[in-house]
């Protein structure tokens, strides 16, 4: 250890030996390797120098010349080196020159490193790592980099780009705006423009799915760009440029091209292409709006054309069976749907921009009335067709299941949800009370599900109405117990009573049919026992619900005939006369001529003639005699004579009609209630929202129950702004 | 001194109610202590006025008259004290002074819901008929705003959703005459809160000149 100071010229001597020791390394030349002693040392004299005492500190001389150490290296070696060479020999030089060049700064900031633990701290000047790297940027890279980008650019060597681009990155010290500025802005540019170029002729030439390919192979292409050589930085610039290009400039061209684009890949089923769309657009802000746009209109086209169709084919075949093509309708609405959902999860991911196309396009085409019919209402008939014993067709029970699903989903899409629910609860009682031996279990489910819908308010009554059935046969059982216990009572007929709750039930006119002994008699046991049971309920009798099994002794055969009460009641008057005449009978009974008409038609004029008539028309009039059809029979011993019921759909829709101005009154009494000052506007549209889940109100309904309210003196108009409204407590 | 005073104008104020009490007499049915429509009648005849003219409406207006037809002689007084007058003569001129009274913006709503809260002749009526609604219209409204009354009118009398209207709706054909543009109809929102009745007007009246 030397005990006098080091002087500045003598100890840098001995630096400058160091550093061109390590010039020479980095020139590749016949060089050993530095010891760890020597490496000792010439730390060491730096720390000495750094701490002898002033005048000897010469910290701020070394720290200047550690910097020139790179600077004259620079100059004199690196740059004109870079110079002389280009394109890719100067870039593979560069390449070099910057890698020699972190090593030099490493170790000669091993060397100085003294000065960066005080000295540069305590004057917080720029460290030794810096000041190395600096001098390249401001020396090197400042001269060459436009050169650098253009050879790049041109370039196809990817690892040697990679290396060279790093450069950039690494020259931003931290910070990546050298990479930014001066590489990345006019790669992006020069890419772009060759993209455009490529697009335009493109879209001249191919079909949409080809041009989409290619369009997937270039974002392809570019990604794998940016993971061989181009800074992960660049990935969603370069990615949103080619789709800028190729997509976005062309959206329209390409979405609308007439024979290829996005509807007739809609109308073909491309599955394929459109996923590939949709994987294409989902990346660009908005993209898929204009697919989406063009996915709407196409459904609502379909299934505009199927209604078109029910109703064409519904005016022209007068012969098919009635109801018939609505069902079909339905069907196929229901496959449309399938079809389409499949695509929505399918194709397009299950993104909530097509769910929404679907439901809007749905709920355009699914409130269309068809031959008259609400759309509310044949669904409710085509409900009502597979719950009936057996169906149209023999569905399994999985298959039952399925499609009650699938009515549900499409319900969602009905405006008319109440007229749906009413129609339903109006065929509901039939199916309960005929067809017995239907599937319970399909009747609760499809409840259920109904319920999940709408609301359970919805499903009240028809729940009721089913509860009803499984009390009436308890009930029965106590009865059947009932008349073994007093057998004198027995009326001499099987007699089955299902009694049923009000207020679930639809209202039945009961008609003060006069009934047949026999069947008084019944009415009158049952009386006595229900009595037993429960005091204080009154038992008004539906008989046009009821069915009587007659036997009929025809001349080949006896026949059983299944028939309604009041059919049964035309039947038995016969016991006692054998020919009778219209108005006879209309005494007899004291039914209404309607009814009667109904009647004795389907028991002279229709499929089974078990009464003749005179005259032998197809038709009842007020003059027609009927006699007893002895002559009748069938290869059956037991049919069943059906009534064709009353068309209801008239009373229906009044009930529904009225039950929705209630329900519209007491939304707005609720709504003002609460906020006892409001607005008209924001009056109606809370209104129509509380209401939407049933059905959609009418503006002009919602307005003259609001007037009404006034004249009721449930609200008022507030005196001084004509279009607010003030609760009347 | 002062007693004197006031007791020459109370002389002078009894004698000018003496004035308008006799006037009174004049046309009241004595066996119910008011005029009644015959007496209306003669009053409207020796004024030379028709009995419907909208000034003797004017008059009940101002004489705030409870029931149509019938003047009490409660309202009477106060009436024609307000008018400041005590003889046919110089009720008469103040006739037409009154209209100008009416015509004044502050007036005007108050006359105008007055004159159809007047055509309410039974107790907890809240509505009045149609044809007399057209009538009424024509009668206060008929002057100001001649073409829309003539077009509201036709429209009343051939729709048949509403039999009656009620006074909400009467008040909102003031503010329709005065707010919307007319014949075009142009500035009327059916969006905000207009009586339902008028949103049906608007569309009939959009359909005849399509």
């Amino acid at each position: 250890m030397e005990n006098k100071a080091i002087g500045l010229d003598k100890g840098w001597d001995y630096m400058q030996k160091g550093i061109t020791k390590l010039k020479r390394i980095l020139e590749g030349l016949p060089e050993p390797p530095f010891t760890s002693e020597e490496y000792m040392m010439l730390y060491t004299t730096i720390y000495n120098m750094c701490t002898q005492k002033p005048p000897h500190d010469h910290s701020q001389q070394l720290y200047d010349k550690y910097r020139e150490a790179f600077e004259e290296y620079i100059s004199s070696t690196v740059l004109p080196s870079l110079r002389e060479k280009h394109d890719e020999f100067m870039l593979r030089e560069l390449a070099k020159r910057w890698a020699n060049h972190k090593v030099m700064v490493r170790w000669l900031s091993r060397f100085f490193h003294y000065l960066d633990r005080y000295f540069i701290a305590r004057r917080s000047l720029p460290t030794l790592n810096e000041v190395g790297l600096t001098c390249f940027r401001d020396l090197v890279y400042q001269e060459v980099h436009a050169k650098v980008k253009d050879a790049v650019i041109t370039l196809i060597d990817r690892a040697l780009l990679k290396n060279v681009l790093d450069i950039f990155v690494e020259i931003g010290m931290g910070k990546m705006d050298r990479y930014e500025d001066d590489f990345e802005a006019d790669m992006l540019q020069d890419t772009g423009a060759y993209y455009s170029r490529k697009a335009s002729s493109w879209i001249e030439e191919d079909s949409c799915p080809d041009y989409m390919l290619k369009s997937e192979e270039c974002l392809k292409k570019e990604r794998d760009r940016v993971s061989h050589y181009l800074h992960s930085s660049s990935e969603t610039k370069l990615s949103e440029k080619v789709q800028n290009e190729l997509l976005v400039a062309y959206a329209n061209r390409l979405l609308e091209k007439e024979h290829s684009g996005c509807r007739p890949l809609l109308r073909d089923d491309k599955v394929e292409d459109l996923s590939r769309m949709y994987r294409l657009y989902c990346k660009i802000p908005q993209g898929l709006d204009p697919v989406a746009n063009i996915f709407k209109p196409h459904i609502t086209a379909e299934g505009t054309a199927l209604v078109q169709q029910a109703e064409d084919a519904t005016s022209n075949q007068a012969s098919s069976a009635p109801g018939v093509q609505e069902q079909v309708l339905i069907r196929r609405t229901i496959e449309l749907h399938d079809k389409y959902m499949a695509y929505v999860t399918d194709c397009f991911q299950n993104h909530t921009l097509f769910h929404k196309a679907l439901k809007e396009a749905f709920e355009v085409f699914c409130n269309k009335t068809v031959t008259g019919n609400s759309s509310a209402e044949l669904l409710a008939t085509f409900c009502d067709n597979i719950l009936k014993k057996g169906g149209s067709e023999k569905l399994s029970d999985e298959v039952i299941e399925e499609t009650l699903e699938k009515v549900v989903k499409l319900l969602a899409y009905i405006s008319d949800k109440d007229l749906f629910a009413e129609f339903y609860r109006k065929k509901l009682p039939r199916r309960l009370l005929f067809d017995r031996s239907a599937n319970d279990d399909h009747k609760r489910s499809i409840l259920t599900k109904l319920k999940q819908q709408c609301g359970g308010q919805f499903t009240s009554k028809m729940e009721g109405m089913v509860t009803d059935l499984t009390l009436a046969r308890e009930n029965q059982a106590n009865y059947e117990d009932y008349l073994r216990s007093n057998s004198a009572a027995h009326p001499g007929i099987d007699l089955t009573v299902t009694v049923l709750t009000t207020g679930f039930w639809p209202s039945y006119k009961s008609f003060d049919l006069n009934l047949p002994a026999e069947m008084v008699k019944c009415v009158e046991v049952f009386k006595g026992f229900y009595e037993t049971k429960t005091k204080h309920r009154k038992l008004t009798w539906i008989y046009s619900l009821g069915t009587c099994h007659i036997n009929g002794k025809f001349e080949q055969k006896i026949i059983e005939l299944i028939v309604s009460t009041y059919q049964a009641a035309v039947l038995l008057l016969f016991n006692a006369s054998d020919r009778l005449s219209y108005s006879e009978i209309m005494a007899h009974l004291n039914l209404t001529h309607d009814d009667l008409l109904r009647l004795l038609h389907s028991l002279s004029c229709a499929k089974y003639k078990i009464l003749s008539k005179e005259p032998n028309t197809k038709t009842i009039s007020h003059g027609d005699y009927f006699e007893f059809n002895s002559k009748f029979t069938d290869k059956l011993r037991r049919i069943k004579v059906p009534l064709p019921p009353v068309d209801e759909r008239k009373k229906v829709v009044e009930d529904v009609d009225k039950d929705r101005r209630y329900a519209i009154d007491a939304a707005l009494v609720r709504i003002m209630k609460s906020r006892k000052v409001l607005g008209h506007q924001q009056l109606v549209s809370e209104c129509v929202e509380q209401l939407s889940r049933m059905f959609k109100p009418d503006i002009k309904a919602i307005k003259k129950r609001m007037e009404d309210l006034i004249t009721r003196d449930y609200l008022e108009r507030d005196k001084e702004n004509q279009n607010m409204f003030r609760y009347l407590a | 001194m002062l007693a004197g005073y006031s007791t020459v104008s109370s002389k002078a104020k009894i004698k000018g109610l003496e004035k308008i009490d006799r006037l009174f007499n004049t046309y009241a049915n004595s066996s119910l202590g008011m005029i009644d429509p015959e007496g209306i009648e003669a009053l409207c005849s020796d004024l030379g006025v028709d009995y419907t003219d909208v000034r003797i409406l004017m008059l009940a207006w101002k004489l705030k008259a409870e029931k149509q037809g019938y003047f009490t002689q409660d309202e009477w007084q106060t009436g024609l004290k307000a008018l400041g007058v005590d003889s046919l003569s110089k009720l008469k001129k103040a006739l037409s002074d009154l209209e100008k009274e009416v015509e004044k913006p502050s007036n005007y709503e108050d006359f105008y819901t007055y004159a159809f809260r007047y055509c309410l002749t039974e107790e907890k009526q809240k509505s009045v008929d149609i044809e007399s609604i057209c009538e009424l219209l024509n009668l206060v409204l008929g002057v100001q705003f001649r073409p829309q009354i003539d077009s509201l009118i036709e429209y009343l009398k051939v729709q048949n959703d509403y039999k009656v209207i009620n006074s909400d709706q009467w008040i909102n054909f003031l503010r329709f005459c005065k707010e919307i543009s007319f014949p075009d109809l142009e500035n009327y929102d059916a969006t905000q809160a207009w009586p339902l009745i008028l949103d049906n007007y608007v569309e009939w009246m959009r359909e005849k000149h399509s």
